[in-house]
């Protein structure tokens, strides 16, 4: 599953981050392979959402979190 | 003497950057440009010993050496430079200790151009909130740099960040060390970029397009020549800092009782960015704003406008009548005082949004924005600088530098002017009163204050309606993404806060001063004199009526000081332009004051005192505010007041949509780098304001 699926409570890995022009801003931002990512908050309207990444909370689009394929771990 | 020793200030966005600046350098700061551009430069100095200083450049917050946006390519464009003369001696690396992986990424970048780096881990508190402690001196070994623990808000750790600045010797360190199969390609490389080190020349060639065509088109050649994949180096370049990252923080870090779940902020973000709530609350406060804007600044208004009444008063009794009396008292003063009035509201406002940045909420309106801003061609980073164009357009279109897709950015710059800045402030503060009466409400609110708060709608309206149509016509060259990071709530410091009021209120009181000055002296000079046959003519009319008995010599005075100002030069000029602006309901005394604040809009207030002053009978009773003076006015040729209703809504709506501030078209000029765009704006904006106008006057007429 990617990124955009993700549901609150919900705690995942990264498995990888597809190869697009956002990719390497991305892992820079610390989403590598391994991070532990959870869903924080939905915007109005549903989209963007935060997610927590490591020690930290970032906002993305939905549609550049279908980039990022992640595993659920709990 | 001994030379200073120059420190460059870098760290990611929100790690405290400058708190600690301020704490280091206090108000000892000057800010200038960097050489040949319009890039701010905040130095600051700061001492370190009884004979040693040390000369702090702050910069703009980056994530990585690779910039993706204008303010990025700002903080790595000095660190690139290393022979250039004004190099940083070394650099004090600021890092947020909650978040400290993210954070060392940057650092290790900037270690291994081959600058010393001192680690300065802020926030060490709300890691330790969270349950992270790390060990300065292990961290320390780890990374094998210097570091101190400090908390930038409350200006600890400053003297301990002095003591290693004293030392004699500092280390460089490398993290990353790129290896090629072929050794002539980085030799080509550093030969091409004029470098000896190679991460540095390699960073440099991967980044040349930003700052040099030609060099960049012989770059890509012999990338292309040795088969050197740009995008997996820097991929392999990510991962191989993490991983020594990871081993440096895994060793000094020591995890205890805490958690990142129960934070305030969390709490906080879960009712802000609400899908109803977020919305309501932010609507909410802007309102607030507004109310606050107009109701807190009445006490501290009308002491200014004393003391300008007071001196005026001392002035013109105590200098000898006269020209220099006159000019003093009818030009600067009345100019003058027209526009410091207004400073405490200017000051209201920037307070608020300076309070809501130091805050964090500032994120939270773009994360709630976005998808509203998305249709518009905007991102919901777009926001800070729509929302910052209230207080002032100039720093907020730079502001726009954090947006990295390049049409959203330019559309930004664009519409950014429409929002009402300060400078309208006191424009629209003016013609409000003369709309509705003092001390009107609506319920329990201030007329005054809603009138005020939709004349904001309306700026916001009209920049979203332009947006939508620019997107049309702007290219894009990339995708656009929103990324940002959600930095935790934090209390204000109201040092930061007040350094903020203290800049801005200097820049508008001696910038718009200085222009105030300036526009009345020559306004106040092309109000009085005239050609001599037209004024002389007139002199001689009014002696001949002055000498008859029983007159009502005080209005006769009045009568003759308003057909003196009609024959004047500064008449014959509204009057030449009196037709094209006669359909928008604006007679010629308007047309100079529009003329005069082409240059900055706040010189229309100044402007109207000046041309009522010197209109008048030039007692001291004289001294009314402009603002009765202005409702009293009735047309020469109709006998009606000229402030009617559909005039003030006409000047209203001109004043909310014409571009009159050549201090934006320099910067917008400059951030976009052509005159092209810098003229479709003025364009399009004095198009927009002819023609509400007009729509307006007539519809309301």
């Amino acid at each position: 599953m990617n990124l955009s699926e993700i549901k609150y409570g919900q705690k995942a890995t990264v498995v990888k981050v597809c190869d697009n022009e956002l990719s390497l801003k991305l892992m820079e931002m610390g989403l590598l392979p391994g991070e532990t990512v959870s869903l924080e908050n939905i915007a109005p309207f549903g989209d963007p959402i935060a997610i927590r990444v490591g020690e930290y909370k970032m906002c993305l689009r939905l549609e550049d979190a279908s980039f990022i394929e992640i595993k659920l771990t709990s | 003497m001994i030379k200073n020793l120059s420190v460059a200030l870098v760290g990611n966005p929100n790690s405290g950057k400058t708190s600690l600046f301020n704490a280091l350098t206090g108000l000892n700061y000057k800010v200038s440009n960097f050489p040949g551009t319009t890039v701010e430069k905040k130095i600051g100095v700061c001492k370190l010993s009884d004979n040693k200083k040390a000369e702090l450049i702050d910069l703009p917050g980056t994530y990585s050496l690779y910039p993706k946006s204008a303010d990025e390519v700002v903080t790595y464009d000095l660190l690139r430079n290393s022979p250039e003369t004004n190099y940083p001696d070394l650099v004090l690396f600021i890092a947020d200790a909650s978040n400290l992986k993210r954070n060392l990424l940057l650092l290790s970048q900037v270690a291994d151009l081959g600058v010393p780096v001192i680690l300065a881990l802020n926030m060490v508190d709300i890691a330790e909130r969270r349950g992270i402690f790390y060990d300065e001196k292990l961290l320390s070994n780890a990374l094998n740099i210097p570091v101190v623990s400090i908390n930038a808000r409350k200006r600890t750790g400053v003297h301990e960040i002095k003591k290693i600045l004293l030392e004699e010797h500092h280390n460089t360190v490398k993290y990353f060390d790129p290896e090629f199969p072929q050794p002539d390609f980085i030799e080509k490389i550093c030969a091409i970029t004029d470098k000896k080190n190679h991460y540095a020349a390699l960073q440099y060639a991967i980044n040349a397009s930003i700052f040099t065509t030609t060099k960049s088109k012989e770059i890509k050649e012999l990338f292309e020549k040795y088969h050197f994949d740009a995008r997996a180096f820097q991929e392999k370049e990510i991962l191989h800092r993490y991983r020594v990252i990871d081993d440096a923080v895994r060793i000094s870090r020591k995890q205890k009782e805490g958690s990142f779940t129960k934070s305030l902020t969390k709490s906080a973000d879960k009712i802000l960015t609400h899908r109803f709530a977020g919305l309501f609350l932010f609507l909410l406060l802007m309102f607030l704003v507004f109310q606050a804007i107009f109701s807190w600044s009445s006490y501290p208004m009308s002491w200014v406008e004393i003391a300008f009444t007071k001196s005026s008063e001392f002035i013109a009794s105590s200098l000898p009548t006269g020209i220099l009396n006159d000019l003093i008292v009818h030009g600067v003063l009345a100019g003058l005082s027209g526009v410091m009035v207004f400073l405490p509201q200017i000051i209201i406002l920037f307070a608020f949004i300076a309070i809501l940045e130091d805050v964090g909420y500032m994120a939270r309106v773009g994360f709630i924005m976005d998808r509203i801003m998305r249709p518009f061609g905007l991102n919901g980073k777009s926001i800070v600088p729509l929302i910052g164009g209230m207080a002032c357009a100039v720093p907020s279109i730079m502001s726009s530098r954090s947006i990295e897709n390049k049409k959203e950015r330019l559309i930004t710059i664009l519409v950014t002017p429409l929002m009402s800045c300060s400078a309208r402030l006191p424009v629209y503060a003016l013609l409000i009163s003369m709309l509705v009466p003092d001390g009107s409400s609506w319920g329990p609110f201030n007329l005054k204050g809603i009138i005020l708060m939709l004349m904001y709608v309306i700026g916001f309206a009209a920049a979203m309606f332009s947006a939508f149509i620019f997107k049309y016509f702007v290219k894009a060259e990339t995708k656009n993404h929103f990324l940002m990071e959600l930095p935790g709530y934090k209390l204000p410091v109201i040092q930061n806060i007040l350094i903020i009021l203290y800049d801005k209120g200097k820049a508008f009181v001696w910038g718009a001063g200085k222009i105030i000055v300036a526009v009345s002296v020559i306004l106040w000079a092309l109000a009085s004199f005239g050609p001599s046959d037209k004024m002389q003519s007139i002199d001689k009319k009014y002696a001949e009526v002055l000498s008859q008995p029983n007159q009502n010599i005080e209005a006769i005075k009045t009568q003759k000081s308003s057909e003196k100002l009609q024959a004047s030069y500064a008449g014959e000029f509204g009057k030449l332009i009196e037709p094209a602006i006669r359909p928008l309901g604006f007679d010629w005394k308007i047309g100079i004051a529009l003329l005069t604040s082409l240059a900055a809009r706040e010189v229309f207030v100044g402007t109207m005192s000046t041309i009522y002053s010197v209109g008048g009978n030039g007692s001291i009773d004289d001294l009314s505010s402009i603002q009765h003076k202005m409702s009293i006015e009735t047309d020469s040729v109709t006998g009606k007041p000229v402030y009617s209703t559909a005039t003030v809504l006409s000047l209203l709506i001109f004043y909310a949509f014409a571009l009159q501030c050549m201090s934006t078209v320099s910067v917008v000029r400059t951030e976009t780098k052509s005159w092209k765009w810098a003229g479709v704006q003025f364009v399009y904006m004095t198009a927009l304001a002819y023609l509400s106008c007009l729509l307006i006057f007539h519809i309301v007429s």
